[in-house]
């Protein structure tokens, strides 16, 4: 049957049709709908979300080593949080296949940084194959579990934003028939102690030899021969932008990209009059192309920042002169205001940010929607770098007296369960002063509302325990702990004063659940009575998308409030600042002083 | 040329329906044997963002991504979407818009501004533009998220696709409690498009 998937959904077709038995990750823009598809789609296939990556990356060595074929995805710096396991694991090699779908996100559409993780695969030593379109999505997963048992490594399936999130046409295929083996004892190659692991890593070089061989030789590495003298080394999405501005060029297109294949690629250059090297981020084919003595050119030409375009390609085949045709003019950026993303009316996050700027507190952030506080009109967050950093930043600014009105720490649920609980212990265990503020909206928001370990729902849809926060705090040794409604904006403002001012580390959870998930929370709307407004905007500043400017003026000429009744959820918090007070429910008779 | 497609560009902000609306042409598409690809970006985006589907369909499909100056048809769910994404139509490109204003919070503060009429702004810069006013006719039909069904209705007068083919496209795609009232809304967007282009010829 014919069907038109994305990427993601055809990598989780692929794993149906290779017979995977188990399929985990944490999720993580792009990578996210692979699992979801699992669960969704082909429930024969156990998967299930993990509280972190190195846990994910842990529980598919454990499947593949009880003799089941493993999928783990993760997006790219996922990767840098299971680096541990994924280096070793290079070195035992598998039992049932084993494949780790990394995807990558040039351009940072929603992360933050875009780091090229085909340099992790090199720097494992483990091979990694990288589709360029939904279908290779899909046939490269089958290929990427033959590859993993025929060489007895994991591998590696490098996606990317535009791979993963692209729709196109795919023929489905049956699943193939695989029986799981079963685990068999084999402490020399499983158990790395050091005598042990010096014996695989010399099997590991033996192993690359092999993989030199098959990257020569596979199909996944192969010529388009339209008997020009330009030829194109080019992989993934880049292949198809260069396919849209040469197509009756020669390619050598790359699939399986480590070990590349350096004597073909030899031979492809020495045949062609000018060879280019076209790939998105980091110059990876061109070094080690380069490193081989070979001649060719690629950076000089395509940027290694962001994603490229057929735009951006076509500048640069222009720029070495192997496209004549003025490619597209330039667009001037429309001048027109910008719509950064922003906390939804309603979202419970925005009451904690309205009190930390009144407090006016160094704020350590952490990865998630609240992460969006550092955007205006609110604009009161101090850092984020990785997830889970929070706790830890702010341990090591207070312990220097970095900023004396005091830290904070804020992380949401999602992110706490991640990585903030180790942070958290440190706090304890160092008498650190700070406050933790766990944003607990019951859900990972950020990627679309997946469960996690206290939820109470599995990946699958089955009940489970849920972790208490205060309790599991509390067991860390933390002594001050409180729950706060964070639609109680002094309540807030005094529960964090309180404990900012206090020794010793505190927690403080938020309660409220996120308005969009599992449905959609609505409240009886807030209104504006037009006449009390007196245009102070107080009620802007806490950036609701509910709130917009009214034509009507007050009497100096500022703009008074108007509240959507459609999007406002009723959270109240604009009414609590407003000092007029003429923001009151719907419903109500005028005001009732 | 063998890999010349048919290229449409999808714009609105986050929770109109740009993904649903993309789905729909793509699945009547590839219902009549073209070879499709289309590009979006989830993600952050979507909290409120800017939302833009690419779609290219035709033989032969490389690369998802429309280049710049490549759209033949550009839809667009919001006014001033519209005129932040003009730069991609071709020269005789086609502006179907919905006259929906959303005005962000951000241009609520005097930092910046939203256009006073973006489409006459629109039509500064390009011949056909069709705005419509598909919010009213949602709320007729009583669920203001049609506006993209509507509009879809509207462009598929400028397609060749088989009307068979969009409503299977409809009935596989949307939710069955809400196919009826999306067939009404891709109807209602046909008749119009329809007496519109009369009105203009
Ligand atoms: C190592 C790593 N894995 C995954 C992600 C993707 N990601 C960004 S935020 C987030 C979770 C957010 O959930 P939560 O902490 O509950 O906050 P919320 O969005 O619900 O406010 C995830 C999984 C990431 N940035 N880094």
């Amino acid at each position: 049957m014919r069907r038109f998937l994305s990427g993601n959904e055809a990598v989780a077709r692929g794993a149906y049709e290779a017979g995977v038995k188990l399929a985990v990750g944490y999720p993580g823009t792009p990578s996210t709908e692979i699992l979801e598809t699992l669960a969704e789609e082909y429930r024969s296939i156990y998967s299930e979300w993990s509280p972190n990556e190195k846990v994910a990356f842990e529980v598919g060595i454990g499947a593949s080593l009880g003799g089941a074929r493993a999928l783990v995805t993760m997006k790219h710096v996922g990767l840098n949080v299971a680096a541990d396991p994924f280096m070793t694991f290079a070195y035992t090699g598998v039992n049932g296949g084993f494949v780790l779908i990394s995807a990558d996100d040039p351009e940072m559409h929603s992360s933050q940084n875009e780091q090229d993780n085909r340099f992790y695969a090199k720097f494992a030593q483990i091979p990694f194959l990288e589709p360029s379109d939904s279908q290779e999505s899909k046939d490269f997963v089958l290929k990427a579990f033959e590859i993993s048992e025929k060489f007895d490594t994991p591998v590696m399936l490098r996606m990317t934003t535009r791979i993963s999130h692209s729709k196109g046409i795919i023929e489905e295929n049956e699943p193939v028939k695989i029986e799981s083996v079963g685990f068999k004892r084999d402490m020399q190659k499983y158990v790395m102690i050091p005598a042990n692991a010096k014996k695989r890593h010399l099997i590991v070089t033996q192993r690359l030899e092999k993989l030199q061989q098959y990257s020569e030789e596979t199909e996944l590495n192969v010529i388009e021969n339209n008997g020009s003298k330009i030829g194109i080394i080019s992989g993934g999405i880049a292949y198809q932008y260069a396919k849209d501005n040469l197509p009756d060029a020669d390619y050598l297109k790359i699939g399986f990209g480590f070990p590349l294949p350096i004597e073909k690629i030899r031979k492809f250059v020495s045949s062609h009059q000018k060879v280019l090297v076209i790939e998105e981020l980091e110059p990876y084919y061109e070094e080690i192309i380069h490193a081989a003595g070979i001649k060719i050119e690629g950076k000089k030409y395509f940027s290694r920042l962001g994603e490229l375009s057929p735009y951006k390609v076509a500048l640069g085949l222009k720029e070495a002169g192997l496209l004549d045709k003025t490619a597209g003019a330039q667009i001037a950026p429309a001048e027109l205001f910008p719509r950064p993303p922003i906390l939804c009316p309603g979202c419970p996050h925005r009451g904690a940010y309205m009190a930390l700027k009144k407090l006016g507190v160094a704020v350590t952030g952490d990865i998630g929607c609240y992460t969006l506080g550092v955007l205006p009109p609110l604009e009161y967050l101090d850092t984020c770098i990785c997830m889970g950093a929070s706790i830890g930043n702010a341990i090591g600014m207070e312990k220097v007296g970095g900023y004396q009105k005091g830290v904070v720490a804020v992380i949401g649920d999602s992110t706490f369960l991640h990585s903030g609980i180790t942070g958290l212990l440190d706090a304890v265990y160092n008498k650190s002063n700070i406050t933790v503020i766990i944003l607990d909206n019951r859900v990972t928001a950020m990627t679309g509302g997946q469960q996690h370990p206290a939820t109470g729902y599995t990946l699958m849809g089955e009940t489970t325990k849920r972790v208490n926060f205060i309790e599991l705090a509390k067991a860390l040794g933390v002594e001050s702990v409180h729950e706060v409604d964070p639609y109680d904006y002094q309540g807030l403002i005094k529960t964090i004063e309180g404990e900012i001012n206090r020794e010793g580390p505190s927690v403080i959870i938020t309660n409220r659940p996120c308005v969009l998930m599992p449905k959609r929370i609505g409240d009886r709307p807030y209104r504006v009575i037009a006449e009390d407004c007196n245009g102070c905007s107080a009620c802007f500043r806490i950036g609701c998308p509910a709130i917009a400017s009214s034509k009507e003026l007050t009497e100096h000429n500022r703009p008074k409030a108007i509240i959507d009744p459609v999007l406002c959820t009723g959270c109240s918090l604009c009414a609590q600042v407003c000092q007029p007070e003429a923001i009151v429910p719907t419903g109500e008779p005028v005001k009732v002083k | 040329m063998e890999n010349e497609t048919t290229n449409i560009l999808i714009v609105g902000v986050g929770g109109q329906g740009v993904l649903l609306a993309s789905e729909l042409l793509s699945e009547t598409a590839m219902r009549a044997g073209y070879n499709i690809k289309k590009s979006e970006v989830h993600g952050m985006s979507q909290r409120g963002g800017v939302v833009t589907s690419h779609i290219k369909f035709g033989k032969k499909v490389y690369s998802p991504i429309i280049p710049y100056g490549e759209v033949d048809i550009l839809i667009s769910f919001e006014q001033a979407e519209a005129l932040r994404a003009v730069d991609w139509l071709k020269k005789d490109g086609v502006v179907v818009t919905a006259k929906t204003r959303l005005v962000p919070p951000i241009a609520t503060g005097g930092k910046f501004h939203y256009p006073d009429d973006p489409i006459a702004d629109l039509k500064k810069k390009v011949k056909k533009v069709i705005a419509v006013d598909a919010e009213q006719i949602a709320l007729e039909l009583g669920d203001i998220r049609l506006v993209n069904t509507i509009l879809l209705g509207g462009i598929s007068t400028d397609l060749e696709f088989d009307h068979k083919l969009w409503e299977e496209a409809i009935r596989v795609r949307v939710k069955p409690k809400f196919v009826d009232v999306n067939l009404k809304a891709f109807a209602r967007g046909q008749e119009l498009a329809v007496a519109i282009k009369k009105a203009m010829a």
